[in-house]
């Protein structure tokens, strides 16, 4: 089922599931088996006996506090609580003695001597109290008027949810979801007996440690925590499947709606709990910022413009797509076929990209189809193709519950990846240790029960060093795993030979890396003890000179370690977007088909050729970064963008604009005007995710479900677009909906040979691939055999970025995310979730900054080699000495005007994460400046 | 030159024992400090060495020091064969108040340690056999076998396991556990060491309330000596078992002598009570096998290894074996200590040992076993002091607490302190205590102004059945108890319809 004409509260069974032998139970004359250690109350739901409850919720461990639950046992004293009490073996429990009617009644009535009578008033409409006090049958409240909490005021301070104690039944469920599932202990109960409060640490919501991420308004079973949304519109009266459109954790969420067609409103968004990468969990993005799929500057008509300087003027979608498509076949004229190219986003779903690059490759008729995943993710491709033979993660999330040691490596989980960060969160709280490869401090060196068991500050642009020298610790102290390199792995005796060499020894790569040798040979130990070791890594791995090195460099250490093709284990990539890895896979690289094919191989372009009717390319095209020197150049001269902001998130922004300003026609798709818009001449409104039908994709291959929540607010999907550009420029390209276009794309790709809409609404969501020789999908790769057969080691030579510091330039910047906003912003600034963070600021060094005479909120001028911006400082000991940072959120910062075209080797992913820049206080008229642009910023809604 | 003994038990010291030390040694005499020996009737109780044995001086004042040294003052002759003494079969008392608390050699010279080696002779099975044969049961109140509790957490498989000692000793007009350990500590660190050495822990800890700085310091001092001694710490005695002693300190709940409340609060969480299961010989603190006994548990363990089970079984009566510490407390004439076998009637207890009220009244009421204990009515002081003689009459031994009330006391305000003190005291984790309490005190409130008394009552009754049955741990589930008790048996002091205004 997925979507739901009735709105009705998820199933509920109480307690989470436990694996055990089977036990048979006798609940109410009902025989039903379970797995022992199973409670009464899971057994009892799943005989079809709900069993009262209130502090129960089967995604927490039981917690034994309502009293609701009491159950008789025969041969058993008392009334235990049914979530608490184990089945055992031949176990007769009854449900509805009269003793436990009356328990029940005596506990109900006491709830209510304490809670707001006027359940109208109530905003939830589903709280379970009201529901659970006519079912037990409570009486009227007999205790007279005595102390209450009905009086305490509601803490609106949160922009998305409100908690009202008045409301409140102190069940914990809160505090235990931001304990036990979100991992932040942001709540707490104050005082003791009927002076227990849940508290916020002491402070209101907005001010605590509270991450927004939502579990406790989903845990809460009364009004108390509610989401604002559900107070203005009241109960949904529908629900839709689908998957969120941030970051690439890819949550399944429910979207609950109340209206219908143009007048649909979300009312919230609820994270699945069959969600197979999130299991119930969702973070500030995708639980509460879907508010900018109806802000105000989401533009809803076509728009055309003879040049950049003229007006923007609506037209017909007819019209905009023929403008597009005569400019295009006019430019090829004059400047041949390959004179125009198109990019596709990480952000659209799979039928969306693939569409795009069906566009380039038999419209347009050449391969200059590039992808935004080149200035994140392409060094993972390359990397992991080269070694095992596939671009992609190795695991599911899922995996890392099996892991001991995680060895987690330029990325930061908790900001960027929020969802999974809570999951591995879990693990270490049970007992899992980490080791933290970062220049800066995050949050996973030390969070509340979490500490890393290593810290190694890897200054940017050492990466390869430092795995060399953790691989040479291994194998020169032999650690490493001799049976699993020669029964699986080829190039093994060379790669020995080169790691154990000297230079690659923590000792003599210490001052490239900055990482005491001693703590890195540790570190090193730790990960190569480990039952199971996994690595997971992030941008700081990729966005080098030297990324595709990194990854394999990673693949190695695994592949040393034996630590590949089981649960547990791995070479995880966090990807940066939704669609990250989709859009990867359906081949929108200029050198590579559906399928990481590449396109010098004929009998891939037979299946294409044969399909579409056209004769494909033999020869890669054009790269991001290649468009943009051709185009200043003279010889790339038409651009087709959809959903990404190049102007804005590709690096050196003079250089980019430089090159979009050359261009004669530059078309963009998107939901906003973005900073790419101001150099366009077509722009074609986008959809949001919750309009869009389709698929995404996610970091471990997962292929979600995208279903429309309500139609397009455009009127046109973005593959119908395409299309149509295609049609008018002359190539015959339909389709009716976009599981035809899955269905093609299953056709051609043998990956996906087993994907369908039909079989994913019928399954919820599959790991590719998907085939014959896996029906339902791959969770983990690479079991018993790498898919490239051997898997390959590389040897993995240091080489130092050519950006380095100078007496000019003599500190390193390196950029990032932070939680509550999301890459360029363009959708979370226009969101509540400025709240949290309204501006990018420099993290620097106290003692950089003291040198500069540079304190916390100063404006200072970051400046590199190609350019300058300002911001406001944020002196942190979270950075290392000689490291600045910065995020990219907002475009009034311009992170990118400094970052340099300096890009990895392979893939000609930028290196963003390694800057030489100067910081110093700014001077009075940028400070002005810096002044009027935050109060711009302040002044959009 | 004399020699003399003056208390360092806060209660001594409450009534000003360390001025009558200054004093005594300013007069010339040697003072040695002892713990207390119970009769905290007679404290200051100050002793002087005589060739007879040490003659007791009782409520000795810094003035009296030169009667004292003198042979002047008030005396209670030889103080061992006093006959308050000389009645009591003191156990876990042995040596409190004999030797100087901190003194490790006075210790081993009055029998100390002698438990210890014969546990480390032995295998840990054995260990634990002989602590199951002496009928040794939980002496924080619930009554537990010991030895089955030290069994399950031996044969629980984990590579590490815990020890841990409750002195959280919280129930009004308790203070046994308090005394003992001032008095003698390291009769406690034996004890623990035998049970860590018997359950197979490495580790232990002592979770004290920071209510006993006296006892804190006291403990702290006697454990770093026990490490210099070789009693704690790398191979025991040369038994090659490891033995590391922690004490922590408690921030001042009384939940937290509840055992799962306390391994929490020893985690550095809020004091809650968990729910069972699992047991916390199963997953007990950082959830890992934990044998959790009481202080008077473990201060008995020393004597049951000592001279073996059947010296200890052999005393008390039905099922509740060897001995008691009971601890006389309220409107007394002689509060104090009272260690006897089981089997005691509270009637010798209170008129005998206690010899009646201070006030002199008639007793009306007799609360045993802490503040959630039963009211006993003086027509059934015949009860023997035993788990299962108590339960006949719908009462409890608790922590052996004994508190009298003299005929003024009020036992409708008595009920309503009970759920008052519970309402102070819950955790606030499940819904019976949390709001129950304070229904509970506040419908009594309408019954002592005489509001719709006999629906209240009513009232009354079915929330105790409410909180007894529905109850996550014993603190909401016996706070019924007191109020029970004082409704059935006094249930002149609950009808207040008589009261002007009061309407039935």
């Amino acid at each position: 089922m997925t979507t739901v004409d009735d709105w009705t509260p998820e199933t509920d069974l109480g307690t989470p599931y436990v694996d055990g032998e089977t036990v048979g139970v006798t609940i109410d004359g009902r025989t039903v088996d379970v797995p022992a250690g199973t409670s009464v109350m899971r057994a009892a739901a799943l005989a079809g006996i709900e069993v009262p409850k209130l502090c129960a919720t089967d995604s927490m461990k039981a917690f034994g506090s309502c009293r609701m639950c009491l159950v008789e046992v025969e041969d058993a004293k008392g009334v235990p609580a049914s979530c608490t009490t184990p089945c055992a073996d031949g176990m007769v429990v009854h449900t509805d003695t009269e003793q436990v009617q009356q328990l029940r009644q005596g506990v109900m009535e006491l709830y209510l001597s304490d809670h707001p009578t006027d359940c109208d008033g109530c905003a939830r409409g589903n709280c379970e109290i009201q529901a659970l006090a006519t079912r037990v049958g409570s009486a009227e409240v007999r205790y007279g008027l005595g102390q209450q909490h009905v009086e305490e005021a509601t803490d609106a301070s949160n922009p998305y949810f409100d908690y009202d104690p008045a409301a409140c039944i102190v069940c914990s469920r809160c505090v235990r979801a931001c304990s036990d599932i979100q991992g932040t202990f942001a709540l707490t109960v104050e005082g003791r007996g009927f002076d227990s409060r849940i508290s916020a640490g002491g402070t209101d919501f907005l001010s605590s440690e509270c991450v927004s991420c939502g579990a406790c308004v989903q845990a809460c079973p009364t009004d108390a925590l509610a989401e604002k949304s559900l107070v203005d519109l009241g109960m949904p009266t529908r629900s839709v499947d689908t998957t969120c459109a941030y970051c690439g954790v890819g949550c399944s969420f429910r979207a609950e709606v109340k209206g219908e067609g143009d007048d649909t409103r979300v009312v919230r968004m609820v994270p699945s709990k069959d969600g197979g990468a999130n299991e119930g969990h969702s973070c500030v993005k995708g639980r509460f910022a879907y508010g900018y799929a109806s802000h105000d500057d989401r533009q809803m008509h076509p728009m055309v413009r003879d040049t950049t300087a003229d007006e923007w003027r609506v037209v017909s979608w007819e019209e905009a797509i023929g403008r597009v498509a005569e400019g295009f076949r006019a430019i090829q004229a004059e400047h041949g076929v390959g004179s125009i190219g198109g990019i596709s986003s990480s952000r659209c779903t799979n039928e969306e990209v693939y569409v795009v690059q069906k566009m380039v490759r038999a419209a347009f008729g050449n391969n200059n189809i590039d992808t935004c995943a080149r200035v994140c993710h392409s060094p993972t491709g390359y990397g992991l193709n080269q070694t095992f033979g596939t671009s992609a993660g190795t695991q599911d999330f899922k995996s890392v519950e099996s892991a001991d040691v995680v060895l987690l490596i330029g990325a930061n989980p908790t900001d960027a990846h929020p969802v999974f960060a809570s999951r591995m969160k879990k693990r270490l709280r049970a007992g899992a240790q980490i080791v933290v490869a970062d220049p800066r401090r995050i949050d996973l060196v030390r969070t509340p029960h979490v500490e890393a068991a290593h810290h190694l500050p890897v200054l940017p642009g050492s990466n390869v060093a430092f795995v060399n020298a953790m691989a040479h610790t291994i194998v020169t102290e032999g650690l490493h795993d001799e049976e699993f390199l020669r029964s699986r792995c080829e190039g093994v005796d060379d790669y020995l030979a080169f790691i154990a060499r000297e230079e690659n020894s923590p000792e003599s790569t210490a001052s490239a890396t900055g990482v005491p040798p001693e703590e890195l040979r540790a570190a090193a130990r730790l990960y190569a003890g480990a039952p199971n070791a996994a690595i997971y890594y992030g941008l700081g791995v990729t966005e080098h000179s030297q990324g595709s090195t990194m990854v394999m460099g990673m693949a190695n250490l695994a592949m040393v370690t034996g630590n590949i093709g089981r649960e547990g284990v791995g070479v995880n990539p966090l990807r940066g977007q939704n669609n990250v890895q989709g859009s990867c896979d359906m081949g929108s690289f200029p050198h590579e088909l559906p399928g990481y094919r590449h396109v010098s191989r004929g009998e891939v372009r037979d299946i294409y050729e044969s399909l579409w009717g056209v004769t494909i390319q033999p020869e890669p095209g054009l790269r991001i970064p290649n468009m943009f020197d051709s185009a200043i150049g003279g010889s790339f001269r038409g651009l087709f963008v959809q959903g990404e902001d190049i102007a804005q998130s590709d690096p050196n922004t003079q250089h980019v604009e430089a090159a979009l300003s050359a261009m004669d026609l530059v078309v963009v798709q998107d939901l906003f005007l973005n900073e790419t818009a101001r150099f366009a001449h077509v722009f074609l409104p986008g959809s949001s995710f919750l309009e869009k039908d389709g698929t995404f994709t996610n970091a471990e291959r997962r292929i979600n479900r995208v279903r429309p929540v309500f139609p397009s607010r455009v009127g046109k999907d973005e593959w119908r677009v395409v299309c149509e550009i295609a049609q008018a420029m002359g190539y015959d390209m339909h389709y009716d909906s976009a599981a035809e276009i899955m269905d093609e794309i299953a056709a051609t790709t043998p990956t996906f040979a087993g994907v369908s809409f039909a079989r994913l609404d019928a399954e919820g969501s599959m790991q590719w691939p998907v085939n014959d020789a896996a029906p339902h999908g791959t969770p983990t790769m690479h079991v018993g055999e790498f898919v490239r057969g051997k898997g390959h080691l590389v040897e993995t030579v240091y080489v130092p970025t050519t950006e380095r510091t100078t007496r000019r330039y003599p500190l390193v910047l390196t950029t990032g995310r932070i939680l509550s906003q999301y890459n360029v912003g363009a959708q979370t600034r226009r969101t509540a979730n400025q709240t949290w963070h309204p501006e990018d600021v420099l993290e620097i060094h106290p003692a950089d900054a003291e040198v500069r005479g540079i304190s916390t909120g100063d404006r200072v001028e970051l400046s590199s080699r190609v350019g300058t911006t300002t911001l406001t400082a944020v002196v942190s000991e979270r950075m290392p000495a000689g490291v600045v940072y910065t995020t990219f959120h907002h475009p009034v910062t311009g992170a990118n005007v400094v970052t340099t075209e300096n890009s990895d080797w392979a893939t000609n992913c930028p290196e963003y994460k390694v800057t030489a820049v100067q910081v110093g206080v700014a001077n009075a008229e940028q400070r002005a400046d810096g002044a009027a642009a935050q109060r711009d910023l302040a002044a959009q809604p | 030159m004399t020699t003399v003994w003056v208390p360092c038990d806060a209660a001594a010291v409450s009534v000003g024992a360390d001025e009558v030390a200054v004093a005594l040694e300013a007069a010339g005499a040697t003072v040695r400090r002892n713990g207390s020996r119970g009769m905290l009737w007679a404290e200051p109780l100050v002793e002087v060495e005589t060739d007879d044995g040490r003659v007791g001086y009782p409520n000795v004042s810094p003035d009296d020091a030169a009667d004292v040294l003198a042979g002047r003052h008030e005396s209670l002759g030889v103080v061992d064969d006093h006959p308050w003494l000389t009645g009591q079969r003191r156990v876990s008392f042995a040596r409190v108040g004999v030797i100087d608390p901190q003194d490790i050699e006075g210790f081993e010279a009055q029998g100390g340690w002698a438990g210890l080696r014969r546990a480390l002779a032995m295998t840990p099975a054995e260990v634990v056999q002989e602590v199951t044969d002496s009928g040794l049961r939980g002496r924080g109140g619930a009554g537990f076998p010991a030895g089955i509790k030290w069994k399950t957490v031996l044969e629980a498989q984990a590579d590490q396991k815990f020890v841990a000692c409750n002195f959280d000793e919280g129930d009004s007009g308790t203070f046994a556990d308090r005394m003992v350990v001032e008095g003698d500590p390291f009769t406690l660190i034996e004890g623990m060491a035998i049970a860590a050495y018997a359950v197979g822990a490495s580790e232990g800890y002592v979770y004290v309330r920071s209510e006993y700085p006296h006892a804190i310091t006291a403990l702290r001092r006697a454990i770093e000596t026990a490490y210099t001694h070789g009693f704690l710490g790398r191979d025991v005695l040369g038994s090659g078992h490891d033995f590391d002693l922690h004490v922590r300190v408690g921030a001042g709940a009384y939940i937290c002598g509840e055992e799962s409340s306390m391994l929490e609060s020893l985690e550095g969480r809020r004091g809650e009570v968990r729910a069972k299961p699992p047991i916390p010989a199963l997953k007990g603190l950082f959830g890992l096998p934990t044998a959790v006994n009481n202080v008077l548990t473990l201060c008995a363990v020393p004597m049951v290894l000592a001279e073996g089970s059947e010296a200890y079984a052999g005393l008390g009566v039905g099922r509740s074996r060897g001995t008691q510490v009971f601890q006389l407390a309220g409107n007394v004439a002689r509060g104090g200590i009272v260690e006897l076998p089981m089997g005691v009637t509270l009637r010798e207890l209170v008129d005998d040992w206690g010899g009646g009220t201070l006030t002199g009244r008639p007793v009306r009421a007799v609360q045993v076993g802490g503040p959630l204990g039963a009211y006993v009515h003086p027509d059934r002081f015949d009860v023997q002091m035993g788990y299962e003689e108590l339960a006949e009459i719908e009462a409890m031994l608790g922590h052996g607490g004994v508190v009298v009330f003299d005929d003024t006391v009020d036992m409708a305000r008595m009920a309503r302190f009970a759920f008052e003190f519970c309402a102070l005291e819950s955790c606030g984790k499940c819904t019976p205590c949390r709001i129950g309490a304070v229904r509970g005190k506040e419908t009594l409130d309408h019954v002592i102004a005489g509001r719709d008394v006999s629906r209240n009552l009513t009232l009354v009754d079915d929330l105790c059945t409410t909180m007894t049955k529905g109850s996550l741990c014993a603190m909401g589930g016996l706070t019924p108890m007191p109020v029970r008790s004082a409704m059935r048996h006094w249930p002149e002091d609950f009808d207040r319809s008589q009261l002007e205004g009061a309407s039935s």
